[in-house]
């Protein structure tokens, strides 16, 4: 169907991929990241992801009741941040502890197999704990625009592209300029060798879950203030799409999620304007088949998907 | 207790197979039909187990969207079967095209992803199978959508229509004998051996001379004819289909069967059905634990017992010396 192409609606469209591109950049980072050091793919990422949501919407929540978000937003709104990156990583370290660690050396189907499983049990306590219901986030951020001409981009946008890239940037300069971050590359260029240089390599696998983990956290919470609503299954999509993205930048590769993130977003923002909206998420499920196959290691290159 | 272990094992194992065929036969009687419709049920996810089963574990390829092959044997008999083109093929004549149209569904899949191990298949065929399904709800002018496909017609043997709960069990058993052989055969054939050497290390069976994309492409082709049987069943016994019938879900439970019951076992297949589409049934009260229970399983069973519940034979000896 042909659509109406404005300016104002290619303009809303790149802030809204921006924006989505933002959130899918920062779960990306946690698959990227598990993958660099153990070569897996954390299945549960989602899930983790959707906790911290849920973390952050308690939370707020408790605040927006008791008349604190009222008086001090920007507070609520950091320690919902704060309370959803807490929740995720101690569920990310948990997880590694629990389902991963035991099978760190047995065939590779196990630990995939195993993160299923992981996945599935998470999305099944959450919706025991809400039952079943969608849960709607407390409104914070007055949904104000900033209007310049054609030009016009909510507080949301505003605050969830910048709030990522802010993430991002610290995540770059912990992994290049810290003595932890030089650790977690030397276990990921190679696990021996960094064990035999002193590095306490099951250490350092936890803080990347945890790391990782606490990305998506902030990921969520993003969501959750941005669509307002947030249920149980709110992980699985976003999973499949930030795993896109992650494989897009060149899995392994921290500056290439990023990129793949916003790049995702992007297409999908800009995709629709082509096609039925519901064909959205055959966008990304498409663009992720393209990409393995033919350049399997992404657009700015890292680990081949054969070494998988 | 000695003695009578040593019994057992003079018995031939035809005589048990044939005193358990006598069981399975005799089971619709005794239990009457609302359990007769349930074993159906699990006769179909039997099936696609045994299908799931030559994917997943003789050649060791972990695929996620298996369900998609299900949902194109099933739309595939329901578009020709039903009012909605007006069309009637007999079940008979169209049950081998929705097995070519499944294989084709497979090898077409098969191609893209031959490349990639592991982890990228599983997420790339998880992503083929929602991208089916969102097709199936959205092609309305071909699938009517989320409405559905209704009034399917029912397979006829002569003028014996098979319409009733005793009449789809023996049909779905006649189907899991057949499905269970040829996994049998397979698994016990120069095709078989390949597929197992392949899964244990592709770059050793690739130097013994085993064309390694053959073999993966042949899994895949032959694990998807399966599930294209089964949802062409699925389809004439339901008599009508939605793209909500072909959830991921369906994707897991068939490999949670599979791991739970043994990986590359058919009996454990077997088993696994029963266990994890039956129990649920005789437990209603606790349906919505179901999911939850599968999940914590598969992590628990992969840690302490990643052959399953009756490992297949040749996985155990592996394992034991």
């Amino acid at each position: 169907m042909p659509y109406f192409l404005t300016p104002e609606v290619i303009i809303a469209q790149i802030l809204n991929g921006l924006t989505i591109g933002g959130i899918y950049a920062l779960i990306a980072l946690g698959y990227t990241l598990v993958y660099g050091v153990l070569f897996m793919i954390n299945f549960a990422h989602g899930e983790i992801y959707m906790f911290g949501s849920f973390g952050g919407f308690a939370v707020l929540t408790y605040f927006v009741n008791t008349g604190f978000a009222k008086s001090h937003p920007a507070l609520s709104i950091l320690g919902a941040f704060l309370a959803a990156m807490v929740v995720s990583s101690l569920l990310g370290a948990l997880l590694e502890r629990i389902a991963y660690r035991p099978l760190r050396y047995a065939p590779r189907l196990a630990p995939l197999i195993s993160a299923i499983g992981a996945s599935i049990f998470l999305q099944n306590v959450m919706m025991l704990i809400i039952e079943a219901r969608m849960q709607v986030y407390p409104d914070v951020i007055p949904e104000n625009f900033l209007e310049y001409g054609w030009f016009s981009i909510s507080y949301f946008q505003i605050f969830i592209i910048l709030g990522s890239i802010f993430l991002m940037v610290a995540l770059y300069l912990f992994i290049r300029r810290t003595k932890t971050g030089k650790a977690m590359r030397a276990v990921a260029e190679d696990k021996e060798a960094a064990f035999l240089v002193g590095i306490d390599v099951n250490g350092i696998i936890m803080i990347t879950f945890i790391i990782g983990s606490a990305l998506a956290a902030a990921a969520g919470v993003m969501v959750g203030m941005y669509y307002t609503q947030i249920n149980h299954m709110m992980g699985f999509i976003p999973g499949i799409k930030a795993f896109t993205a992650a494989v897009l930048g060149g899995i392994g590769n921290v500056p290439g999620a990023m990129l793949g993130g916003f790049f995702l977003g992007l297409t999908e923002a800009l995709g629709v304007l082509f096609m039925p909206a519901e064909y959205k998420d055959v966008i990304a499920f498409s663009l992720l088949v393209l990409v393995l196959i033919f350049r399997p290691k992404g657009i700015l290159g890292e680990v081949v998907s054969e070494r998988a | 207790m000695q003695q009578i272990r040593s019994i057992w094992r003079v018995i031939p194992p035809k005589v048990f197979l044939g005193v358990g065929l006598l069981f399975l036969l005799a089971l619709p009687p005794m239990v009457g039909n609302y359990w007769a419709q349930v074993l159906g049920d699990i006769g179909i996810y039997v099936m696609l187990g045994i299908g799931l089963n030559v994917v997943v574990g003789f050649a060791g390829l972990l695929d996620l969207g298996y369900v998609a092959f299900y949902a194109i044997g099933a739309y595939g008999y329901a578009l020709v079967a039903s009012p909605q083109f007006g069309i009637h093929i007999p079940f008979w004549f169209m049950l081998p095209g929705c097995v070519a149209l499944a294989a084709l569904g497979g090898t077409l899949l098969g191609i893209p992803v031959l490349r990639m191990r592991g982890d990228y298949l599983a997420i790339v065929t998880l992503g083929f199978g929602e991208i089916i399904r969102i097709l199936l709800n959205n092609l309305d002018p071909i699938t009517n959508g989320p409405r559905g496909l209704l009034r399917i017609d029912a397979p006829t043997i002569g003028d014996f229509a098979i319409n009733s709960p005793f009449r789809w069990y023996y049909m779905i058993l006649a189907g899991i004998f057949l499905s269970a052989f040829i996994a049998d055969r397979l698994n016990n054939s120069r095709i078989g051996r390949a597929w197992i050497a392949m899964r244990e290390d592709q770059d050793a069976a690739a130097v013994m001379g085993i064309n390694i994309l053959k073999y993966k492409l042949l899994a895949f082709t032959i694990g998807a004819s399966f599930a294209g049987i089964g949802g062409a069943i699925f389809a004439a016994r339901q008599g009508s289909i939605f793209p909500e019938n072909f959830s991921l879900m369906v994707s897991i439970n068939v490999l949670c069967l599979i791991i739970i019951g043994g990986m590359g076992s058919i009996p454990g297949v077997i088993l696994g059905a029963v266990v994890l589409i039956g129990f649920p049934e005789l437990l209603r009260e606790v349906q919505q634990y179901r999911m939850l229970v599968f999940g914590g399983l598969l992590v628990v069973m992969m840690i302490f017992r990643p052959t399953g519940l009756i490992p297949s034979a040749r996985r155990k000896l592996e394992l034991e010396t």
